[in-house]
C-alpha cells in the first residue's frame, strides 16, 4: 500500500497541473471565451471512458473465450471506472452547456447516445448484483458487456453523422477542425492526466474484485470445514 | 472573469466525482480485508 503513494501523488500533480495549464496557459477562445476551457476537462473524461470501457469490451470478450475469472474482475472493475468518467463528462458536459448554449441539456444525438451509453452500464451493473452464481454472472454480463459497447462507436460518431447542437469535432473532425497548437498541446495533456487518473482507480478496483473472490474462496474452505467437523464429532461422541 | 463559478463547478465536478468513487472503493476494500482476517483467523482457530 505504501508503494502506492509515490504514483498517487504524481498523478494528483498531473491533475492540478492539467486543471492549471486549462485555465491559465491554454489561450482564450473567440466566441466562448474562458468557459470553452470546461473542454479540457470535459474531453479528458471522454477519453478515461472510451478507454475504460474497450478494456472492458476486452475483458468480455476474453471472459468468453478463456473463462478465467480474471477477465471477469477485469470487466465489472473498468465498466465501473468508465460509468464514473462518464458521469464526470456528462457533469462537466451540463456545465458547459448553460453558459454556452443557454441550457442546461438538449436531446441531440450526441448527448442521446452519451446518456444511452450511461444508462447501459449502470443496467449492467445492476444486472452483476442480481446474478448470484459466479459463472453465470460472470457469462450474461459480458455479452451485457459487448452488447452495451455497441453504443460506444456511435457516442464518438454521432456528430460527424447527424447535425447536432453538440460541437463539431475538434480532432480528427475533417478540413474545417482544428485546434491552436497551445490548445492541443494542454488538451493532450489534461487527456494523460485523466487516463493516469483513470488508470490508478481501475487498479484499486481491480484489487477490490481480487479481494472477493479471496472471500469467497475463504467462506467456501470455511464451510466444507464446519461441514466436515459435523460428522467427525458426531462419530468422535459414539465412540 | 465571466462565468467562472460553471468552470469552477466543472473542475470541482471531476474531481469530486473520481475522489467520492474512489473513496467508496477503499471502504469496500477496508470491509473486505477485515472480513477476509476474520475468516482466516476462523480457519486458523479450527
Amino acid at each position: 500500500m505504501k508503494s502506492r503513494v509515490p504514483i498517487t501523488l504524481v498523478v494528483a500533480a498531473l491533475m492540478f497541473f492539467a486543471g492549471y495549464a486549462a485555465l491559465f496557459i491554454a489561450p482564450d477562445e473567440r466566441t466562448m471565451h474562458e468557459i470553452q476551457r470546461i473542454f479540457y476537462f470535459h474531453l479528458g473524461s471522454w477519453t478515461a471512458m472510451f478507454t475504460a470501457l474497450t478494456i472492458a469490451f476486452v475483458a468480455n470478450v476474453g471472459w468468453l473465450l478463456t473463462r478465467k475469472p480474471e477477465w471477469d474482475w477485469l470487466g465489472v472493475s473498468a465498466v465501473e471506472v468508465g460509468v464514473v468518467s462518464c458521469t464526470s463528462g456528462l457533469i462537466t458536459g451540463v456545465l458547459w452547456g448553460k453558459p454556452a448554449w443557454g441550457i442546461w441539456w438538449t436531446w441531440d444525438a450526441r448527448l442521446t447516445t452519451c446518456f444511452i451509453l450511461w444508462l447501459l452500464y449502470i443496467s449492467y451493473l445492476i444486472l452483476r448484483g442480481l446474478i448470484d452464481e459466479p459463472q453465470r454472472r460472470a457469462t450474461l454480463s459480458a455479452v451485457f458487456g459487448i452488447f452495451a459497447f455497441l453504443d460506444a462507436p456511435l457516442v464518438y460518431a454521432s456528430n460527424r453523422l447527424w447535425r447536432t447542437q453538440h460541437p463539431a469535432p475538434v480532432l480528427f473532425g475533417g478540413a474545417d477542425s482544428g485546434l491552436d497548437p497551445t490548445m492541443v498541446k494542454v488538451l493532450l495533456f489534461s487527456m494523460c492526466a485523466m487516463l493516469a487518473l483513470m488508470m490508478i482507480v481501475l487498479v484499486d478496483r481491480y484489487r477490490l474484485e481480487r479481494m472477493r473472490h479471496e472471500l469467497d474462496e475463504l467462506s467456501v474452505a470455511a464451510e466444507t470445514r464446519s461441514l466436515s467437523a459435523g460428522p467427525a464429532l458426531t462419530s468422535a461422541t459414539k465412540g | 472573469m465571466r462565468n467562472f463559478h460553471f468552470l469552477f463547478a466543472a473542475w470541482m465536478a471531476v474531481w469530486a466525482v473520481f475522489f467520492v468513487y474512489e473513496l467508496s472503493v477503499a471502504s469496500r476494500v477496508s470491509r473486505l480485508r477485515d472480513e477476509i482476517d476474520r475468516l482466516k483467523q476462523q480457519l486458523r482457530e479450527e
